[in-house]
């Protein structure tokens, strides 16, 4: 079922099958390049457009006419002759453009002219006291398990946090009869303010109208409360209650299920394990890859679409992966882009699909208090690092998150600081009174992902590695 | 904490979690059939031996890390159900040379 | 501005930090002047093995010096750095390997040297019972152990810090040059001026070498390692091989290191490294056949620290052999990490005191010159 690569080099690999990367993968190999798409989950889609091929949900409308857009990738993607490769999962890029992909069990190596990094976003960390409780979840993780099986909330459930998803599954859920008990929408009341210059792009978006009609669809159902500042978790072992305060008031709801998210940002493992220079978004708090207008990074041969880029939402991300593509297209076989839309279109409709961002950013942008936890509350999931010790290490020497190592795992564990990297800048950050890109991030490495060392130990190797000898 | 919705049609698929039987559907994750099993899939963690349950479902998090058909710490929202599947919940340090 | 200081030590990983501190046990002043920070580079990510094992001739009476110091880590930096000595084991894989041993053993012992221990199969399985069946036996060093190499770099700079040195990290030192009997040094906008200057630059010491006029056959090299996840302790003490690239030792959170030398690509103006998947995949086949309970253990993380190796694998330490006042302290060719302790104290000895009851003499730069070179 699982098969290795055809062939040890391609025009252009694609890493990621969300919208970027079908569009880029479908682009690319329409123009004759030769074309691998890889991609770590099921089939299709990523995140957004997750399960599209595969989802038990058939009633189109409670998915809604934005999710089933993704099928029309796919389809392109599929006629485009572009070789793809599901549960595939790429775990080291180098600037000589070497990618090392793991499948079913096996790795093999492959080399591209072009590299094609979408591996798009992932939800910012959301450190409040409990949440690394059994019964605490991502939103994001409850759609999936909505898109992809069709499941459910169940028991008592509380969604918190804030941002265009949040309300989207909330209305997904209710559509297909799940429950939910509360919402703590943590929008900042001053965010309002801040984004009100920004309002007129974003009322001539199309996220304008329907983001209104999801929330007054959900607000009919469910009982929002709004302005919340504090918000915990707690439970001997497993979720047992939410606890919130909104407008002074401190109130303590039983729960079995809670929900959390404050938005998404790039994911930046790979990016920055092949050496692709980030920098700090001051707007949408987090690290962005140093990029041109076509997507092309430092690092030659090496572009990024999608929201890897920088947050732009599923429409930016399918133009981002077009554009991308046709400078891959443009390099590799001038002649060939004439079949391809314009570049000025494609720029145009880039524009019009990042339409209403800032707004967005700006009304949607997380308190600091849900981003820089303290005391007990735990930093890091996988090595169990809490606030009071990054910040007991930083008193004594720990200037950053990579001399951090030094004192505490921070980072170290399995997941590579996804769920803790920002976080740990931030927090430092506040704590030195510096600024985030002043801080930096932890120094990525290979394998993004873990891989088990009998994997490795089959990679084949060099002849002069096996004859090498250390003492003589 | 999840249920399935009526008008998912996929058919069944039977793994084993710890070797009970548990009824899943094709085309679900492992992590998707645990939670929506009910059984307890609660592992506990290396470092202080903590409970945890998945928490992304998108491959990021590694809450979700089971031993699947003897292979361990494999990101059980990965990897999809197949007939006959042995699923075991780890806990503590996953166990070597087995 | 000029700042008049005792000594200017060029290069913060542990060498340089640990000649800082006891410059500063001594009653200098130094400054210590780091382009990134304290343990950036090999001194921080290295395998932190504590190993006076299988060590070249010439360096033994330094690593011995060296071991004494790690003994007693705690009391002069008031950090344990992680230290523990499990010992280290040099496994040989069949007879022709154990031969060599025997007779590297005979050899030290006729110098004098008694830290090298031959063993036979039975006691290698009673200190490393997780070891293939097939190993005939090897070399056991008993004090020897490992420590956390950032945790120990970082340690030594924040005890010289406190004893008084000026720790300058993030600008690179610049404009070296002596006149009036001082060197000087650029820092930034500032200058440094000393009748001392110690390069201890690591990959970056051979070019402030050949700068002075003492150019030496120096590579610049990354040597790369990997860690597992946690495991359950199987392991006390650290192994290497005597006929395969391989080091081995399992820390106390349960994670295994796996390193022996196989090299990255290095590109030091970047502050980078390229792996070579394909050796480390060497790596991995080796554990794989050495420890097959390691087989289903997945790696987390994989690195390279870059740093500077001799064409003899010996480090350059002592006084220039050109100029007054400049000391060389780099070129640890992949194993300055359990010396930097010692060399410290020893280099300051050589500073303050113009001698040391240390051995040394064998490792100075004017091997290489004139003729040599």
């Amino acid at each position: 079922m699982t098969v290795a690569p055809k062939s040890e080099d391609y025009d252009v690999v694609v890493i990621g099958a969300g919208p970027a990367g079908l569009a880029a993968a479908a682009t690319s190999a329409e123009a004759g390049l030769s074309t691998l798409l890889l991609d770590e989950n099921i089939g299709p889609g990523g995140q957004v457009f997750r399960a599209i091929s595969s989802t038990p949900v058939t009633d189109r409308n409670q998915l809604g006419a934005d999710y089933w857009v993704g099928a029309d990738l796919v389809q392109a993607l599929r006629a485009s002759g572009a070789e793809v490769i599901h549960r595939a999962t790429v775990w080291s890029l180098d600037r000589n453009l070497e990618i090392a992909v793991s499948i079913g069990g096996a790795s093999a190596f492959v080399k591209a002219k072009r590299v094609i990094l979408a591996t798009g976003a992932l939800e910012r960390p959301f450190p409040i006291p409990g949440w690394t409780l059994p019964g605490v979840m991502t939103a994001g993780a409850a759609q999936t398990m909505l898109k992809s099986s069709a499941l459910v909330p169940d028991g008592r459930t509380v969604i918190a946090g804030q941002g265009p998803l949040l309300w989207l599954l909330a209305a997904q859920i209710l559509r297909l009869g799940g429950r939910i008990d509360r919402i703590l929408d943590t929008t900042e009341r001053r965010n309002y303010l801040a984004a009100l210059p920004h309002a007129f792009a974003f009322l001539t978006s199309p996220y304008f109208a329907k983001g209104l009609s999801m929330m007054r669809e959900v607000k009919a159902k469910v009982q929002v409360v709004s302005g919340v500042t504090e918000l915990s978790a707690a439970g001997d072992g497993l979720l047992a209650s939410v606890s919130y305060v909104a407008g002074r008031k401190r109130e303590t709801i039983p729960a079995d299920l809670l929900l959390l998210h404050q938005g998404v940002v790039p994911n930046v493992n790979l990016a920055m394990a092949a050496g692709v220079e980030h920098h700090w978004d001051d707007l949408q708090l987090c690290w962005s890859p140093v990029l041109d207008a076509s997507g092309n990074s430092p690092v030659a041969g090496i572009a990024i679409a999608g929201d890897g880029a920088g947050i732009g939402g599923a429409n930016a991300a399918v133009v981002r992966g077009r554009i991308a593509a046709r400078a891959a297209v443009d390099a590799l076989a001038p002649a060939a882009a004439a079949k391809l839309p314009a570049i000025a279109t494609l720029r145009a409709d880039l524009a019009k699909a990042e339409r209403g961002r800032v707004f967005l950013d700006t009304l949607f942008r997380p308190a600091p208090q849900f981003r820089i936890p303290s005391g007990d509350t735990i930093v890091c999931r996988c090595e169990e690092v809490t606030a009071k010790d990054v910040l007991d290490s930083v008193a004594i020497g720990a200037t950053g998150p990579n001399q951090l190592k030094a004192y505490r795992r921070t980072g170290m564990g399995p997941c590579q600081g996804r769920l803790c990297g920002l976080t740990v800048t931030e927090l430092i950050a506040q704590a030195r009174g510096k600024s985030p890109q002043e801080i930096g991030y932890y120094r990525l490495r290979a394998p993004v992902k873990p891989i088990t060392l009998a994997e490795l130990a089959a990679v084949p190797k060099t002849e002069a590695d096996v004859k090498a000898v250390v003492r003589g | 904490m999840f249920r399935r919705s009526e008008q998912d049609q996929r058919p069944p698929v039977q793994i084993f979690v710890d070797g009970v039987a548990v009824a899943a559907r094709q085309g679900d994750t492992v992590s998707a059939a645990l939670l929506a099993s009910g059984v307890d899939a609660r592992r506990s963690t290396a470092v202080s031996g903590a409970p945890r349950l998945p928490y992304c479902m998108m491959g990021v998090c590694f809450d979700c890390l089971v031993t699947i058909d003897g292979v361990g710490n494999r990101q059980g929202c990965l990897v999809p159900v197949a007939e006959g599947m042995q699923v075991e919940i780890q806990k503590g340090k996953r166990e070597i040379g087995k | 501005m000029t700042r008049n200081v005792d000594a200017i030590v060029v290069g913060g990983g542990i060498h340089g930090c640990s000649t800082a501190l006891h410059l500063c046990l001594a009653g200098l002043k130094p400054v210590l002047i780091e382009k990134d920070y304290a343990g950036r580079h090999a001194s921080g990510v290295n395998a932190g093995g504590v190993r006076q094992l299988a060590r070249h001739v010439p360096e033994i009476p330094l690593s011995i010096r060296s071991m004494g110091i790690w003994e007693k880590i705690s009391d002069l930096l008031d950090d344990n750095c992680s230290f523990e000595s499990h010992g280290q084991v040099l496994v040989a894989e069949d007879e022709e390997e154990l031969a060599i041993c025997r007779a590297r053993v005979a050899e030290l012992n006729a110098l004098g040297f008694t830290h090298e221990e031959l063993i036979d199969a039975t006691e290698l399985r009673r200190l490393v019972p997780a070891v293939a069946e097939t190993c005939p036996g090897g070399v056991v060093s008993r004090r020897d152990g490992a420590a956390n190499p950032a945790q120990t770099t970082t340690a030594f700079r924040r005890k010289a810090e406190q004893l008084g040195a000026t720790v300058r990290e993030g600008v690179a030192a610049s404009n070296i040059r002596y006149s009036d009997g001082l060197w000087h040094v650029d820092v930034g906008t500032d200058s440094y001026a000393a009748p001392v200057l110690v390069n201890a630059a690591g990959a970056w010491a051979g070019r402030i070498a050949a700068a002075l006029g003492e150019a030496v056959p120096v590579e610049t090299v990354a040597p790369m390692l990997m860690i597992t996840s946690r495991v359950p302790h199987f392991i006390d003490p650290v192994v290497i091989l005597r006929g395969r690239k391989l080091s081995f030792k399992q820390f106390k959170s349960g994670t295994v290191l796996i390193g022996g030398g196989h090299l990255a690509t290095p590109d030091q103006d970047r502050n980078e490294t390229v792996l070579d998947w394909k050796s480390l995949a060497t790596s991995a086949q080796t554990v794989f056949e050495l420890f097959p309970v390691m087989r289903s253990a997945t790696i987390v993380r994989a690195w390279a620290g870059i740093e500077a190796r001799m064409k003899d694998d010996l480090p350059v330490f002592g006084p220039s052999s050109r100029h007054k006042g400049l000391y060389h302290q780099f070129g640890f060719s992949l194993h300055g990490f359990q010396l930097g302790p010692g060399a410290g104290a020893v280099m300051a000895e050589l500073i303050v005191n113009g001698g040391t009851q240390t051995r040394v003499s064998d490792l100075g730069i004017d091997r290489f010159h004139p003729s040599t070179l």
